[in-house]
C-alpha cells in the first residue's frame, strides 16, 4: 500500500474542500473497498479526508414524508431501521442480500454508491483495463466475461455495478445529495448518477473532484409489495450474476431494476410499463438493444425468469 | 524467553535485515528525484479489551496489523487480508467488522474486543467453551474471528438485526440454522467446520434464551 496522509475533517463543506484542494486525495468513509483497493495498489490516494465526525451518520424524516439517510450510516443500520422495513422493505432486503454482516456493519451509504466494479481484469493490474488505467484497453472483452454486462455497455468496458443496495434506491427514485469543493450543493437523481462507460469508463458516476455525497433522500412511501430477488453463484456473500428489485401494485403495475447486468442500476421506462404484462414483456423491453457474450447471453435469460419469480410472488 | 520476548527480538532481526537489503538497493542514481517524505505517521488511542492503547503507527497500518504486530495481541488472525475470510474478525463499539479493511487510525478512541477480551483459557468465553465441546474447528486458524463472529450474530438477532433469509424483514428475526448459516456467510473455514460451529452456537442461543 503506498503511503498517504490522513485528517478527520469537522465539517461536510470542509472534507469537499480538502479533497478538492489536494490533487489524489479521497475521502475515506468504511473504507471496506477503498483499503482493499489500496492494497492492490488499484487506487492509490496521497491524503485520505475521513467523514465520519461530520454528523451525517442519521436517519431522519423529510417533510415530504420521505427519509433523508445520512452517507456515513452503515449498511447495517439502514437495513435494521424500522421506517426503511416498513415502507421501504426493498431497500432493507437488497442491503441484507449483499456482502458479509461484517462488511455491513462497516460500509457506509454513500461508500455503497460509490463501490468499484468487481470485474476480474480491473482487479488484476497485469491485464489491461480502461477503467483502470484509461487507454490501456479491456480484457473483459474476448476474455472471462461470464460475470459482466449484457446491456448499456461500449467497446472500451463491459464492466458492471456490482452493488445491491443501489438497485433499490433506483426502483425507489432516491436522490443524492452532494457538497461540491466550493461548498456548492446539488440533488442528482439516482437514475442520473451511476454512468454508462461509453469512451470514459474511468468515470463511474457524475461526482466532480471534490464534491462529497452527504445524504441519500427517499421520497414518501409508495407502497406495494418489495422484491429483492438475487441470484449468485453461492446461497449467501457473493455478487449477483442477476438481481431484481422490484415493487409491484395490487394491481399488476410496478417498477423494476436489475443489478449485475450493467454499468449501472438497469431500470428502463418501457420495462415498468410493460410490467403488468408480464415478465416476457418487461425483460424484452429492459433488454432490447442488450450486446451480451457469449459467456454471459444466460444472464438475459435468467433476468426474465427471477423476474417471473417476482410476479408470482406478488400474485401469492 | 517468553513468547512476546521472542516476538520482540524476531521482529527487530527482520526490520535490522530489512533495513540491510533496502540500503542495497536503494542507492540513488546521480540525478535521481530526492528521496520522498518519509510515511506518514499519527497517534492512536482506542481501548482493547478493556485497556487503554496509546501508539504511534503509520497511517497505513491496519487495526488488524495494529493488534498483531504492535500490540502482540496475535489471537486476532490474518488470512486473505481483503475482508474475504473473516478470520480478523473483532468487535468494534459492539459491532463485528473485519479488522484488515479498517485503518487503525479511523478507531481513535473506539472499544475494540479481540478473541483474548471474551474468555481466558481459565474462564472461557460460553461460545468458546461451546466450540470446544462441539468440536468447531480443526486447524483452528479461523476460529478466533468465527468466535468473534458467532457472539456478534447472537447479539444481532438479540437487537432485531434483518437478515436475508427472513420471511418477513418487518418481522424479528429469530436463531434459527437458516438464520445462523447466512450471517456466519463472511467467515471462511476451510476444514469445512461449518456443521459444528453451528451446533456450538445453537448451544450457546438455547442457553441464553
Amino acid at each position: 500500500m503506498k503511503s498517504s496522509t490522513y485528517e478527520r475533517a469537522r465539517t461536510p463543506a470542509e472534507a469537499a474542500a480538502a479533497v478538492g484542494r489536494q490533487q489524489g486525495a479521497k475521502f475515506l468513509a468504511g473504507g471496506t473497498n477503498l483499503l482493499d483497493l489500496m492494497k492492490l495498489e488499484i487506487e492509490t490516494p496521497t491524503h485520505l479526508v475521513d467523514i465520519q465526525d461530520l454528523g451525517l451518520d442519521r436517519i431522519e424524516k423529510t417533510k415530504e414524508g420521505g427519509l433523508r439517510i445520512g452517507a456515513f450510516v452503515s449498511n447495517t443500520a439502514l437495513s435494521a431501521d424500522a421506517r426503511v422495513r416498513r415502507d421501504y422493505a426493498v431497500l432493507t432486503r437488497a442491503i441484507q442480500a449483499g456482502a458479509s454482516g461484517q462488511l455491513r456493519n462497516k460500509a457506509t451509504t454513500a461508500g455503497n454508491l460509490l463501490q468499484r466494479t468487481r470485474c476480474p481484469y480491473f482487479y488484476d493490474p497485469n491485464m489491461p483495463c480502461n477503467k483502470r488505467k484509461p487507454g490501456s484497453g479491456c480484457a473483459a472483452i474476448g476474455g472471462y466475461s461470464r460475470q459482466l454486462a449484457v446491456v448499456g455497455s461500449s467497446d472500451k468496458c463491459i464492466a458492471t455495478y456490482p452493488g445491491d443496495m443501489a438497485q433499490a434506491m433506483r426502483v425507489l427514485d432516491a436522490t443524492v445529495e452532494t457538497v461540491k469543493a466550493d461548498g456548492a450543493t446539488r440533488a442528482i437523481p439516482i437514475a442520473d448518477f451511476h454512468r454508462l462507460p461509453g469512451d470514459q469508463p474511468e468515470k463511474d458516476n457524475v461526482l466532480e473532484a471534490g464534491e462529497l455525497i452527504t445524504a441519500v433522500t427517499l421520497p414518501k412511501p409508495i407502497g406495494g409489495k418489495h422484491f429483492y430477488q438475487k441470484v449468485r453463484d453461492r446461497a449467501s456473500y457473493a455478487f449477483a450474476l442477476v438481481s431484481v428489485a422490484a415493487v409491484i401494485q395490487r394491481d399488476g403495475s410496478g417498477r423494476v431494476s436489475f443489478g449485475g447486468v450493467a454499468h449501472k442500476p438497469w431500470r428502463v421506462a418501457e420495462a415498468d410499463a410493460a410490467l403488468s404484462l408480464g415478465a416476457k414483456a418487461a425483460a424484452e423491453r429492459a433488454f432490447a438493444g442488450a450486446t451480451p457474450t457469449e459467456d454471459n447471453r444466460y444472464k438475459i435469460t435468467l433476468a426474465e425468469r427471477a423476474l417471473a419469480s417476482v410476479i408470482d410472488q406478488a400474485k401469492a | 524467553m517468553s513468547l512476546k520476548a521472542d516476538l520482540e527480538m524476531s521482529r527487530r532481526g527482520v526490520l535490522v535485515g530489512g533495513t540491510a537489503v533496502a540500503a542495497l538497493t536503494t542507492v540513488p542514481a546521480e540525478g535521481q528525484a530526492p528521496r520522498p517524505a518519509p510515511p506518514a505517521a499519527m497517534p492512536v488511542s482506542l481501548e482493547v479489551n478493556g485497556k487503554r492503547q496509546t501508539l504511534e503507527l503509520d497511517t497505513r497500518t491496519t487495526l488488524l496489523d495494529a493488534l498483531r504486530e504492535h500490540l502482540k495481541l496475535t489471537g486476532t488472525k490474518k488470512g486473505c487480508d481483503h475482508g474475504q475470510c473473516g478470520a480478523c474478525t473483532v468487535i468494534v463499539n459492539g459491532e463485528r467488522i473485519n479488522s484488515c479493511l479498517s485503518l487503525a487510525v479511523q478507531h481513535q478512541g473506539d472499544k475494540v474486543t479481540t478473541i483474548e477480551g471474551l474468555g481466558s483459557p481459565d474462564k472461557l468465553h460460553p461460545m468458546q467453551a461451546a466450540f470446544v465441546k462441539h468440536d468447531g474447528y480443526q486447524c483452528g486458524y479461523c476460529t478466533p474471528g468465527q468466535i468473534c463472529s458467532a457472539v456478534a450474530v447472537l447479539d444481532e438477532i438479540k437487537r432485531g438485526v434483518p437478515s436475508h433469509v427472513q420471511a418477513d424483514v418487518g418481522k424479528r428475526p429469530t436463531a434459527s440454522n437458516a438464520e445462523m448459516r447466512e450471517r456466519m456467510s463472511g467467515n471462511i473455514c476451510r476444514c469445512g467446520a461449518y456443521s459444528n460451529i453451528l451446533d456450538a452456537m445453537t448451544e450457546v442461543a438455547g442457553a441464553r434464551a
